[in-house]
């Protein structure tokens, strides 16, 4: 591996999901991460003649934003499809055939697609490298690496406790989340509304895993056991009315009172943007761990760019 | 004589498929996994519910002029596990296997997932694993786990 020089490297052609990444890959990610943000100069001219391909079929400007600082960062740069709105992506071409387009004038692909599997399908159409920047409900692998730098640099890998909470039915960040800690010696707590618990394939998977799982209803239930509280936004559109909206969003909104019943050293995380899930007083407490979470994406990705780019060179 | 002999015996088939040991009242699932509904004039005979040393009853499709390809097999043996498939020509059984359950079939089943990319117009087909409890799609995630026959491709 570069910076770090253990030798190690990860054995993958494309990242479409968490769940493809062992113990040792993830490790070997975070700690490349680690050395990039130490000393981010000494890669400054890592990839100097890499290009990027960005296509991004719904809108998310801050994954994009973070992935093009990666690539420039690295010495490299990008090619943008544009909006999908835009004259440069043709109505009713198929997924298959813009990846193989583009994979023409790129050495690595970032696709972020509302379909769920749509990276996965595409990564069968090319012989590049392909980053899943959230396909849909499914995956988004990325943002799952940098919630496990953040959790790691804050709270550690062992005996640690996490409270994942808010919309845990759609939420993808945390399905892909709760898989990747089964890596890890972790007890997971998921507090939610009934209505927006974790879907049965998530289940199936943590099972599968022999994870240490439970769910509950109120978060005062764990609060004080926590090392990190992960906080998700629940989105008025799940719900029938605004005022049923409210009320379940209302139990589920943390503020600086909130956590006086929890440990000194909470970790609040969440993956923003936040509504109002967590109060603005809770941003000055040493809880608040969110916007360092938002930073971790840069060395993160410029790590996974490069371990993956030097891969295939 | 067994009861197979007896019952392979009772309206016997020149050249086709008989399916044995199906799970008891899955016949029509089973002719529905095969394509068959009876419009395409192919000569079938389901027996139903036969007492069955085995499965207690069991069901039993007999086909003219069909031998069953390993896809449809594959899913056979997701809805009837103890099946056997004889390959009759010239009214001999010439190959008897059992099914097996396969790891992955392909191109035969629909992801009920709208939003999953292996429903949209791309250069893919279907493509699902055996899990425990069900079959899971490569693309999307999402688990089946009952009434698999809903779910097969319509041409
Ligand atoms: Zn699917």
């Amino acid at each position: 591996m570069v910076g770090g020089g253990s030798g190690s490297k990860m054995r993958h052609d494309h990242i479409i999901s968490a769940k493809q990444l062992s113990r040792a890959d993830i490790e070997a990610v975070l700690d490349h991460a680690a050395d990039i943000a130490a000393d981010p100069s000494a890669y400054a001219d890592r990839h100097a003649d890499t290009l990027l391909g960005l296509l991004f079929f719904e809108p998310s400007t801050r994954t994009k934003m973070s992935f093009t600082t990666a690539m420039k960062r690295l010495g490299g740069d990008i090619v943008d499809m544009g909006s999908v709105e835009s004259s440069s992506v043709k109505k009713g071409e198929s997924l298959a055939d813009t990846v193989r387009v583009v994979e023409g004038y790129a050495d690595a692909l970032v696709l972020r697609h509302p379909m769920e599997g749509s990276a996965k399908m595409a990564s069968e159409f090319v012989d590049v490298p392909l980053v899943n920047a959230g396909d849909g409900a499914g995956q988004h692998p990325t943002q799952t690496l940098l919630d496990l730098y953040t959790i790691r640099e804050n709270a550690g890998f062992d005996d640690l406790t996490i409270g994942i909470m808010g919309d845990l039915k759609y939420g993808r960040t945390v399905h892909s989340l709760a898989h990747a800690l089964t890596n890890v010696d972790a007890r997971q707590h998921f507090i939610s509304p009934e209505s927006l618990q974790l879907p049965r394939s998530v289940r199936y998977d943590l099972h599968q895993e022999g994870a240490k799982v439970r769910e509950h209803t109120e978060l005062d239930e764990v609060l004080p056991e926590l090392d990190v509280l992960y906080v998700t936004r629940i989105q008025r559109e799940r719900f029938p009315d605004e005022s049923e909206y409210r009320a379940v969003a209302g139990q589920y909104r943390i503020d600086s009172e909130t956590l006086k019943a929890a440990k000194d050293d909470l970790t609040v995380m969440h993956p923003l943007p936040r509504v109002d899930e967590i109060a603005h007083d809770v941003d000055d407490t040493e809880y608040a761990t969110y916007f360092e979470q938002a930073y971790n994406g840069v060395p993160v990705r410029m790590a996974l760019l490069d371990l993956l780019l030097e891969d295939n060179e | 004589m067994t009861d197979d002999d007896r019952q392979l015996r009772v309206s016997k088939i020149r050249n086709g498929t008989v399916i044995d040991h199906i799970t008891g009242g899955q016949a029509l699932n089973v002719l529905a996994i095969l394509d068959i509904d009876g419009t395409s004039g192919e000569s079938v005979s389901v027996a139903m519910n036969m007492p069955s040393d085995r499965l207690g009853k069991k069901d039993i499709v007999k086909v003219e002029g069909k031998e069953l390809s390993q896809n449809e097999v594959d899913v056979l043996s997701l809805i009837a596990p103890a099946a056997s498939i004889n390959i009759v020509r010239e009214f001999e059984v010439v190959e008897k296997h059992r099914v097996s359950r396969p790891s992955l079939v392909e191109g035969i089943l629909e992801c009920p997932n709208h939003n999953c990319i292996s429903t949209e117009d791309e250069p893919v087909r279907s493509r699902f694993a055996v899990v425990d409890d069900g079959v899971r799609c490569e693309y999307c995630e999402t688990i089946i786990r009952d009434n698999l026959p809903a779910h097969i491709l319509a041409d």
